[in-house]
């Protein structure tokens, strides 16, 4: 970590443990994967799963308390809303891990071309001609 | 087979593992060899706006090895072990002197695809989810990728 990260450091850190649990749990993890296509009711949710909507409604609340879905007050059908912002939190971080990681391999490409070349004038490759 | 031509990399949503795969043109000995000669190493270990001194490196089952980066004056050391080292895979552990507590279990697993092709399957294993967050974001970098690309991804496969 670098200095001066600190506290709102902590704090996405803590957000991102909460997340990471709530999607721990696999019916949790495919009402998200239903979610992220449109909103849907408790009812709706409950629908393909052999458990009551009571069980669902407990699955919705450790959802909301990590702030991955919000329901809305109007209405009787309260639809549940999938708080697409928390996974930007979580794919951001993943996303700049995975370039520094890409930018190492571009570095690798260049070396092992360097190698290829190398490893040409002492050894024949009979089905080379795809050499950068 | 696909090619995987862009690092694809995989946070596990339970376990404490980063999973990285990428496709290279060169064979299994090439990329073994880039990961154990230290002066091919030094070379893409990286980061850009760094330059990588190795301090000691002995790739062997059960050597040891230290580099340190040094950018803008700073000096970042960074250590391990070699547990194992094979023509095909090389387990070792990592551990950035800057958090010295933490370690993490790397295993480097070369996957010949055939036509002078390998697959890099690179899996990081820290030891808690805190420290791997921990770890995602001391990778970070500039540049923020906007988009749901990523989620897309994760929740079509499952992951998330």
């Amino acid at each position: 970590m670098s200095p001066g990260d600190g506290q709102k450091g902590r704090v996405m850190t803590d957000r991102l443990s909460t997340v990471f649990a709530a999607l721990a749990d696999p019916t949790r993890r495919d009402i998200v994967a239903r979610l992220a296509t449109e909103d849907a009711t408790v009812g709706e949710l409950a629908a393909p799963y052999d458990v009551s909507v009571q069980a669902v409604s407990k699955h919705l609340k450790v959802l909301e308390e990590a702030g991955l879905v919000t329901r809305r007050r109007d209405a009787q059908r309260r639809p549940v809303h999938l708080e697409t912002e928390v996974f930007d939190l979580m794919t951001k971080w993943i996303e700049r891990y995975r370039r520094e990681a890409e930018q190492r391999h571009r570095r690798l490409d260049t070396v092992l071309a360097a190698l290829n070349a190398h490893d040409e004038t002492t050894r024949t490759q009979p089905e080379n001609g795809t050499a950068s | 087979m696909n090619t995987i031509a862009e690092t694809t990399i995989e946070a596990h949503p339970t376990l404490p593992i980063i999973q990285m795969t990428r496709d290279f043109a060169a064979t299994q000995e090439q990329l073994l060899r880039a990961h154990t000669d230290p002066e091919i190493y030094r070379q893409w270990v990286g980061p850009n706006s760094v330059s990588t001194t190795i301090d000691y490196w002995d790739a062997r089952t059960g050597g040891s090895w230290r580099f340190l980066n040094i950018h803008d004056g700073q000096e970042h050391g960074f250590h391990g072990s070699f547990h194992e080292v094979n023509p095909n895979r090389i387990v070792q552990t990592f551990t950035w002197e800057g958090m010295p507590e933490g370690v993490s279990l790397e295993t480097l697993t070369f996957q010949d695809l055939g036509d002078g092709r390998t697959r890099l399957h690179a899996q990081s294993l820290v030891d808690s989810i805190e420290g791997r967050d921990a770890w995602l974001r001391s990778g970070m970098e500039v540049g923020v990728n906007e988009g749901y690309a990523k989620l897309d991804r994760m929740l079509s496969d499952g992951a998330v």
